[in-house]
C-alpha cells in the first residue's frame, strides 16, 4: 500500500513539476535573453487554459482547444510585447515589476469581462480519459501521465530547439551578448518579440493542459506564477536546465510533503491536530527548500554564465 | 555625500518641503473637516489613507532610499495585523497565547501592540532580509515575494487563527485618553502614527546611515571603498522599513475591526509598491499622494464602474510608460538622483 501510494504520489509530483517546467522556461528564457522580470506570465497561462476550454466547448474537440490555447496564449504574448513590454527593456526592474502588474489587473478584468465571473470547466477527452495500472498494482490515472509525457516531449523539443537551430543559436547568442548580435545584422527586435512569444506560448500550453484537471477561472495564473518564481530561484535565473530540474524539484517536495507530513505528524499527536500542524507545515516546504539552496548556492543550482 | 545628507527643513522649505506640508495639511484637514461634517465614512477613508500611506512610507525606505525592490511587503503589514488581532483575540477571551514556558496572555492595550507588532515585523524581517540580500535584482524581488506567499499559506492553513477565514476583532484596542470608536480621534491617532514614521525617515535618511543606504544604492563599490560594508545597512534599513509597514498593518486590523490572509497576499505588496510609485519613488510624502490618489480612485472609479481594476491597470500602465517621477516629482520637480 504505502509503495504504490509514495508511486502514485511521486508521479503526481512529477506531473505538477512538468507544469511547472512549462510555465517557468518561458519565465527564464525572457529574463536570459531579455533581462525582464514578467509578472504577467500567468495571465498568459490563463489566457491559454480559457481559450482551451472555450474552443473545446464550442467545437466539442479537446485537440483543437490545446492548440488554440497554446497560440492564442503566444499571440497574446506578441501582442503584449509589441505594445508595451519592449518599452521595458532599458527600464531598471522597478518599472518592469509595476508594468507588469498592471498587465495583470489588465488581464484579469479583461477576462473576467469576457468570460464572466463563473469558473469554467475543461473535460478530459475521451481518449485519454481511462486509468493505468502501474507496475506496483495501483492504478493511476491516463491523463496525468500524458502530461508528463507531453511536458517531458516540450523539454526535449526546447533543448533541441536551442542547442540545434537557428533561432537557437540566436536566443544563445542574446543572451551572453545583445549588442553584438545586433551589430552582427540579427533583427532584435523580431528575436524578443519570437522569444517572448514562445515563452507565452509555453505558458499557455501548460494552463490548457492543467486546465482538465481544476476548474478554469480568473486568478489562476498567480500562485504558478509565484512558484515558478520559487523553481528559476532555485535552479538559476536563465537557464532552462536549471528550470527543468527545480520544477521537479519543487513539484516533489511539494506534493510529497502534503500527503506524508499530516501522516507523520499522526504518528505522534491526534489526526486532527496532526492534519492542521502538517498542512501548515506542509506549505511551507518548498519555500524552506528554496531558502536552503539560497544559503547553499546564492546564484542558484545552475547558475547562468 | 553631502548633497544626500542635506535635510530639507525650516527656516527655507524647498520645493518638496512645501508639497509635502501640503500634502499633510490636506489629509490632516480631510479629516478634520469630515469629521465636523459629521461624515463618518469619508473620516474613515481619510484614517485608511493614513494607515496604507504609513505602510508605503515604511516601503519607501527599502525601496526608494536603498533600492531594494521588495514584492513582499505585504508580509510584515499582515504579520502587524495579526499580531493586532491575535492579541486582541486572546484578550477579549481571556484565554493564553502560550502557556508555557512563560504564561503569555493577550492584551488590548495598542501602546503593548505596537511596539509588539513591529518587533515582529523586525525579526521576521531579519530573517527573511539576511536571506534576501545575498542576492540582488530580480532574485530580491522574487525571492520576497516568495517569503511573503510562505507567510500567506501558514497562515491559509494554520488553523488556530481563522485560517483562510481570518479573525475578527470584537473590541476595537484601546489607547489611553482616546476614545477609538470615535472615527475622528482614531484618525488623529492613525495621522500621528503616520507623522512619527514620517520623522523616523526624515531623520534616518538625513544622518550618516541614510547617506550610506543611498551610496549603497548608487554605487555598492565606492561605499565598500569608504571602508562601510553595505550589506548591515541595507539589512538595517530592510528591518526598520519592515517594522514601520508592520505597525501600519496593526493600525490596519484595528481600522477594519478584521484581520485576514488577503493582508498578507501578494496584491497587498503590489499596491504597497503601486503606492510608492504613484507618488514618488524615494519622495518622503511620495507614499502619501499615492496612497490618497489610490483610495480616492478606488472610491470614485469603484463606485462608477466594478471594472476599476481595468481602470487602475491602465492608468498604472500610462504612469509607468509615460509619466515618471509619480506625482511628488510632478509638483515638486525631480529628484536629488533621478
Amino acid at each position: 500500500m504505502t509503495a504504490a501510494l509514495l508511486v502514485e504520489q511521486l508521479l503526481n509530483g512529477l506531473q505538477l513539476g512538468v507544469m511547472l517546467f512549462l510555465t517557468a522556461a518561458g519565465l527564464t528564457l525572457v529574463f536570459g535573453v531579455m533581462g525582464l522580470i514578467n509578472l504577467a506570465h500567468g495571465s498568459l497561462y490563463m489566457t491559454g487554459a480559457f481559450v482551451c476550454a472555450l474552443v473545446a466547448g464550442v467545437t466539442g474537440s479537446f485537440w483543437v482547444g490545446l492548440v488554440a490555447g497554446a497560440l492564442a496564449a503566444a499571440a497574446a504574448g506578441a501582442l503584449v510585447e509589441l505594445t508595451v513590454i519592449r518599452r521595458l527593456y532599458d527600464r531598471d526592474h522597478l518599472d518592469q515589476v509595476l508594468a507588469t502588474f498592471a498587465l495583470i489587473l489588465i488581464f484579469s478584468e479583461g477576462t473576467r469581462w469576457i468570460y464572466g465571473a463563473q469558473p469554467l470547466w475543461l473535460d478530459v477527452p475521451e481518449a485519454l480519459s481511462g486509468a493505468v495500472t502501474l507496475p506496483g498494482g495501483a492504478r493511476y490515472p491516463l491523463y496525468r501521465l500524458a502530461i508528463i509525457l507531453a511536458g517531458l516531449a516540450v523539454a526535449l523539443g526546447l533543448h533541441l530547439l536551442i542547442a540545434r537551430t537557428r533561432l537557437g543559436m540566436r536566443i544563445r547568442a542574446g543572451e551572453s551578448d545583445r549588442e553584438m548580435i545586433g551589430a552582427l545584422g540579427v533583427d532584435i527586435g523580431r528575436l524578443y518579440t519570437a522569444v517572448f512569444a514562445l515563452g507565452a506560448g509555453l505558458a499557455g500550453l501548460a494552463g490548457a493542459m492543467v486546465g482538465a484537471l481544476q476548474s478554469v477561472q480568473v486568478g489562476m495564473g498567480e500562485p504558478v506564477l509565484i512558484l515558478a518564481f520559487v523553481v528559476i530561484v532555485i535552479g538559476g535565473i536563465g537557464s532552462v536546465t536549471g528550470a527543468l530540474v527545480g520544477a521537479v524539484l519543487v513539484g516533489v517536495t511539494d506534493t510529497l510533503g502534503r500527503v506524508f507530513l499530516p501522516m507523520a505528524f499522526a504518528q505522534v499527536m491526534p489526526p486532527a491536530e496532526a492534519s492542521g500542524v502538517g498542512s501548515a507545515l506542509a506549505s511551507v516546504l518548498i519555500y524552506v527548500l528554496m531558502a536552503g539552496v539560497l544559503i547553499w548556492r546564492p546564484q542558484g543550482l545552475f547558475p547562468a554564465p | 555625500m553631502s548633497e544626500a545628507a542635506a535635510p530639507a527643513p525650516a527656516p527655507g522649505l524647498s520645493r518638496e518641503g512645501w508639497t509635502n506640508l501640503v500634502l499633510l495639511a490636506l489629509l490632516g484637514g480631510a479629516g478634520l473637516l469630515f469629521a465636523v461634517l459629521g461624515q463618518t465614512f469619508f473620516v474613515n477613508l481619510a484614517s485608511r489613507v493614513a494607515i496604507l500611506a504609513m505602510a508605503g512610507v515604511g516601503l519607501n525606505l527599502a525601496l526608494g532610499y536603498g533600492g531594494m525592490v521588495s514584492f513582499g511587503h505585504a508580509a510584515f503589514f499582515g504579520l502587524g495585523g495579526y499580531v493586532a488581532g491575535i492579541a486582541a483575540f486572546h484578550a477579549f477571551d481571556r484565554s493564553l497565547f502560550m502557556g508555557w514556558p512563560v504564561e503569555i496572555g493577550g492584551t488590548d492595550a495598542m501602546l503593548a501592540i505596537w511596539p509588539l507588532a513591529m518587533g515582529v515585523s523586525a525579526l521576521a524581517a531579519l530573517g527573511i532580509g539576511a536571506l534576501s540580500l545575498r542576492t540582488s535584482g530580480v532574485y530580491f524581488i522574487m525571492i520576497t515575494l516568495a517569503f511573503a506567499q510562505m507567510i500567506y499559506y501558514f497562515a491559509i492553513s494554520w488553523p488556530a487563527y481563522g485560517g483562510e477565514d481570518g479573525l475578527s476583532i470584537y473590541v476595537r484596542n484601546s489607547f489611553p485618553g482616546v476614545d477609538v470608536y470615535d472615527p475622528l480621534q482614531f484618525f488623529a491617532l492613525c495621522f500621528g502614527a503616520l507623522l512619527v514614521a514620517l520623522g523616523i525617515t526624515s531623520r534616518l535618511t538625513a544622518a550618516r546611515f541614510g547617506a550610506a543606504l543611498a551610496m549603497a544604492r548608487l554605487n555598492e563599490t565606492r561605499l565598500a571603498t569608504a571602508g562601510i560594508r553595505p550589506f548591515p545597512v541595507r539589512l538595517a534599513a530592510f528591518v526598520i522599513s519592515a517594522a514601520i509597514t508592520g505597525w501600519a498593518g496593526a493600525l490596519f486590523a484595528d481600522l477594519n475591526g478584521f484581520v485576514s490572509p488577503t493582508m498578507l497576499s501578494w496584491p497587498m505588496s503590489g499596491e504597497l509598491i503601486v503606492f510608492c510609485i504613484l507618488g514618488g519613488v524615494g519622495r518622503l510624502c511620495g507614499p502619501v499622494a499615492g496612497a490618497a490618489a489610490f483610495v480616492l480612485l478606488e472610491h470614485f472609479v469603484g463606485g462608477v464602474t466594478e471594472r476599476w481594476q481595468l481602470v487602475l491597470g491602465l492608468i498604472l500602465l500610462g504612469a509607468v510608460l509615460f509619466a515618471r517621477g509619480g506625482i511628488v516629482g510632478a509638483v515638486a520637480g525631480r529628484g536629488r538622483h533621478d
